[in-house]
């Protein structure tokens, strides 16, 4: 598939035709199901007429039915754009097709969308990560150019490594959450994935500014990221050695063969460890449901989507939510509701909060003495489906990556290498806040010497 | 014996042009969800912007009620499902609200006060309106998100006739800031009474009862008196624990009593969390200096008035109550009218002729013409009783006072020679008469008065007819 940046190049004719082949090979490829389009047997999404993009289905695009993978959002279609598409558009980018995902965000093997399973394209008996596990696939069977994700807890970087593909999860407050579904508001920042560290950087310049829709949004201007790439820049790695320890023994392996390229690159390599990792498991669990519970309350059958048969008010609402809802959403609800109730909210919910300000504490000495931290995405690489069946299990999944949320910071994903079993592995880098610039650099530098 | 206690919650619309988390307007009275966008409906995605106007606005209010304005306060989000409320959640504001403590002072006709203590006074979004017909519910989200101050009294007050003056009080101070329309109709001014008794003596709070639907002065009294009546009655015959439960009631307009409304809310369980799509509302050291800057509140108007302008404290009271009066009052000062004057012809003479729900505001007359009109008197150009004619005629016809004079004929005679000329006349015709009146019969000095004044069809200056008639009379 041809590069975004490569896409740039072409002209109106050139993109026409990018379009309509990209459509063939969407359509012969239907059994990956990375697009919602393709489970469906829909013609793809269309908006614009600029270089196609997948959206994930919890970004707003005007017209489109838009339903993070949720059957209570059937029938919707969103009136407006997300300030992410409107952004692409104004740079000739335009959202092409609906990329999969768990239901609401909440998952991490796109197992849980009301739509069906996306199959990892390297094994189709195994997951493609989730909650972006759509548009993951998507640009690893090479059906996409490029797409965008949304991280709230390693949604965007988990399934970028069970892929094979980049994925870039900016700052906190660094892209516009106007038109992202929410999740956890706290959390939640919407990235690119895409086949190469250079397009992830393209991509996310396109998406990234301060905008008055969105409160949380930073009020800092942004500096282009992609036009100052430097692969050459000597960083100070911060490596989580507890972490990397903690893999099994193939991941562990790569991870430290990439250590040792990026040693030999002329890197400086430090060690550190970061608390026992469950904890950041509890923190995050408790922060995210509460939040999911306020925000998915708008999922109430009354204005929009799907409304259940019912003879009275509280009726309504039960058996809408009820029906409309899959398990793990309303087992998070569940949670959330009862973090927040009057006898708990301080045991969980300020509890969660004293130590979100720990972990962030924890990362910012770490980044005092780096420029970058190292670590790796996944303790696995990508399951079989139906392999983890207890949430919980499901939970360790994010235990590299959460953190990295409940502390704002930037992290990009990137491929270093495959398994015994041919399966993607992927390592993080996590940057200062607002340090985009040395996070591509730093990345681009690992590309770089592992293509060598 | 018991003594009642009583607390308020008082919503204030702030009168921003746009609601407080999106640019939609806060109009009043539109079709239905015209006034609507993608914040306010809760669609996916959406979030919410503070209207800073409305910060500003609550500034002022803490300002003018010695309160304490947090520089720092937070946006809560208040759970539960109506579906009135497009997110599932209100933002409200709790554990720091905007503006903290202050007082507020009530006035008795006796020149006695009393001061009654405001907890809080927190931010937050309205909900929209159910609208039910028979089988069906229609939701109007139109004042979904338009911006509410909810105004928290101490249980400071013991009688519903202290809870009205401290609403009055209340309600002035937001009209003379300008911060509210507080129209009750309108619902811009809304009220929630918590009421509880307790044996005099008592310094316990017992169990209080939440009041709402009150729309107006009228039925907030009948809704106290109502239920100070149930919950004394209870206790009386022993029911109180059985019949006096911490509860929400509404006021059944029609039939004058209070209902339970148990259903809504089994118990409160509203899971507050400080919002995320929010930041703190931190109040820059300028907008803060900006808007502790206020306008004169009702009490220092009416204390500068009776300095000022030597009007009676009732009078000035009277005339303070509403700030459109006192503004009107003003301006009849400014057009040059007599203080003293102008207050009587305003509250009596002018208010007097009022109908069908003229105000200040809406008045036919305004406070330029009433002032000239008063300057009329003053300066000797028509009688007191002539302007009543002239008021008379300016509230049904849109002219100038001085064309309504001429026009009336009412210009008042004080040229010596043509009263002079009628006297000299009535004299003449009236010999026998004015033989009485040298022997003795002073009385007779009236009649002479009241043939003058006739002869001039009431425009003779009186007081130069005196002068005159004395003069000739010898």
């Amino acid at each position: 598939m041809i590069t975004l940046k490569e896409a740039l190049a072409l002209n109106k004719e050139e993109i026409v035709k990018l379009r309509s082949d990209l459509k063939t090979k969407i359509e012969e490829k239907k059994e990956i199901g990375a697009y919602i389009e393709q489970l469906q047997n829909k013609p793809i999404a269309e908006f614009g007429e600029g270089i196609p993009i997948a959206i994930k289905d919890n970004i707003q695009v005007n017209g489109w039915n838009v339903t993070s993978g949720s059957n209570i959002l059937q029938g919707y279609v969103a009136p407006y754009n997300a300030t992410v598409i409107d952004n692409m558009l104004s740079h000739g980018l335009a959202p092409f097709g609906r990329a999969n995902m768990d239901e609401f965000a909440m998952g991490s093997s796109t197992e849980s969308s009301f739509y069906g399973k996306t199959l990892n394209p390297h094994n189709t008996s195994c997951v493609p990560g989730g909650s972006s596990g759509g548009s993951a696939a998507a640009v690893a069977a090479g059906i996409a150019v490029a797409a965008l994700g949304s991280d709230t807890g390693g949604s965007i970087r988990q399934p970028a490594a069970f892929c094979g593909c980049v994925g870039m999860k900016p700052t906190y407050g660094k892209v516009s959450r106007y038109g992202l579904a929410s999740y956890s508001s706290s959390l939640d920042q919407i990235g690119p994935i895409t086949q190469n560290v250079e397009d992830a950087a393209i991509l996310y310049d396109i998406i990234a500014g301060h905008e008055v829709k969105d409160s949380t949004s930073a009020n800092i201007a942004h500096e282009k990221v992609s036009d100052k790439l430097d692969s050459q820049r000597k960083l100070t790695i911060a490596v989580i050695e507890n972490y990397v320890e903690e893999t099994d023994e193939e991941i562990k392996n790569t991870t430290k063969a990439a250590i040792k390229a990026l040693e030999d690159a002329g890197h400086k390599i430090v060690y550190k460890n970061l608390t026992n990792s469950k904890y950041d498991i509890a923190t995050y669990y408790v922060i995210a449901a509460a939040e999911a519970s306020a925000n998915f309350s708008r999922y109430d059958g009354v204005r929009y989507g799907n409304r259940a048969e019912s003879t009275n008010l509280k009726e309504m609402y039960n058996k809408t939510r009820s029906e409309g809802f899959g398990e793990e959403v309303k087992r998070r609800i569940l949670l959330g509701t009862f973090v927040l109730s009057s006898g708990y909210y301080d045991a969980y919910y300020i509890k969660a909060q004293k130590a979100r300000h720990f972990i962030k504490s924890q990362f910012e000495e770490i980044l005092n003495e780096a420029d970058l931290i190292f670590a790796p995405v996944t303790p696995t690489t990508a399951f079989e489906f139906g392999s983890k069946s207890d949430p919980l299990e499901m939970y360790l999944q994010d235990i590299y990556t959460i953190s990295v949320n409940l502390a704002g910071l930037p992290a990009i994903s990137l491929p270093i290498g495959f398994d015994s079993k041919n399966m993607p592995i992927g390592a993080q880098f996590i940057g200062h806040a607002y340090g985009e610039q040395a996070l591509f650099d730093g990345a681009l530098s690992l590309e770089k010497i592992l293509k060598k | 014996m018991f003594e009642v206690v009583i607390g308020l919650e008082v919503h204030a619309q702030l009168n921003t042009k746009t609601k407080i988390f999106c640019s939609c307007p806060t109009s009043f009275g539109d079709a239905p969800n015209t006034n609507v966008c993608t914040v306010c409906l809760g669609l996916p995605g959406a979030l919410p912007v503070l209207n800073i106007e409305t910060v500003k606005k609550s500034i002022a209010f803490g300002t003018a009620i010695g309160a304490t304005v947090h520089k720092k306060s937070i946006f809560n989000r208040k759970n539960y499902f109506y579906p009135d409320l497009p997110k599932g959640y209100q933002i409200s504001q709790f554990e720091i609200p905007i503006v903290e403590g202050g007082e507020v002072i009530i006035d008795f006709e006796d020149g006695t006060q009393k001061t009654i203590g405001v907890t809080r006074a927190h931010l937050e979004e309205d909900a929209g309106k159910n609208n039910h017909h028979g089988s069906v519910s229609h939701v109007d989200l139109n004042r979904a998100g338009t911006p509410l101050l909810e105004i928290v009294s101490e249980p400071d007050m013991r009688s519903a006739d202290e809870a009205i003056r401290y609403l009055k009080k209340l309600h002035s101070i937001v009209r003379y800031l300008d911060i509210s329309d507080a129209n009750m109709q309108e619902g811009s001014f809304r009220c929630d009474v918590n009421i509880s008794i307790r044996p005099k003596g008592e310094d316990k709070l017992y169990t209080r009862a939440e009041i709402k639907n009150l729309n107006s002065f009228k039925f907030i009294q009948k809704a106290i008196e109502y239920e100070v009546q149930r919950q004394c009655e209870a206790w009386e015959d022993g029911r109180y624990d059985e019949e006096v439960v911490q509860e929400t009631r509404l006021f059944d307009v029609d039939k004058g009593v209070t209902k339970s409304m148990r259903g809504k809310e089994d118990s409160a369980e509203y899971r507050y969390f400080p919002d995320p799509d929010l930041l703190p509302v931190v109040i820059p050291d300028e907008m803060m200096e900006e808007c502790i800057k206020i306008p004169e509140l009702p009490d220092e108007k009416k204390n500068r008035f009776v300095n000022e302008y030597g009007i009676k404290e009732y009078d000035a009271t009277v005339i303070t109550g509403l700030v459109e009066m006192a503004h009107f009052f003003e301006n009849m000062i400014k057009e040059g009218a007599d203080a003293k004057m102008s207050v009587t012809w305003l509250t009596v003479e002018l208010l007097g002729r009022f109908s069908g729900g003229m105000s200040a505001v809406t008045s036919p007359v305004n406070a330029q013409k009433l002032g000239t009109l008063v300057k009329r008197i003053k300066d000797g150009t028509i009688s007191g009783k002539a302007a009543k004619e002239v008021l008379d005629f300016l509230m049904e016809n849109d002219v100038s006072v001085d064309a309504t004079i001429e026009k009336l004929g009412l210009k008042q005679v004080s040229d010596d020679g043509a009263i002079l000329e009628m006297i000299d006349a009535i004299i003449a015709a009236n010999t026998d008469k004015v033989e009485q009146y040298k022997s003795g019969k002073d009385k007779l000095f009236g009649f002479f008065v009241g043939q003058t004044m006739k002869a001039s069809k009431g425009t003779a200056n009186p007081g130069k007819v005196n002068e005159l008639l004395k003069q000739r009379l010898g």
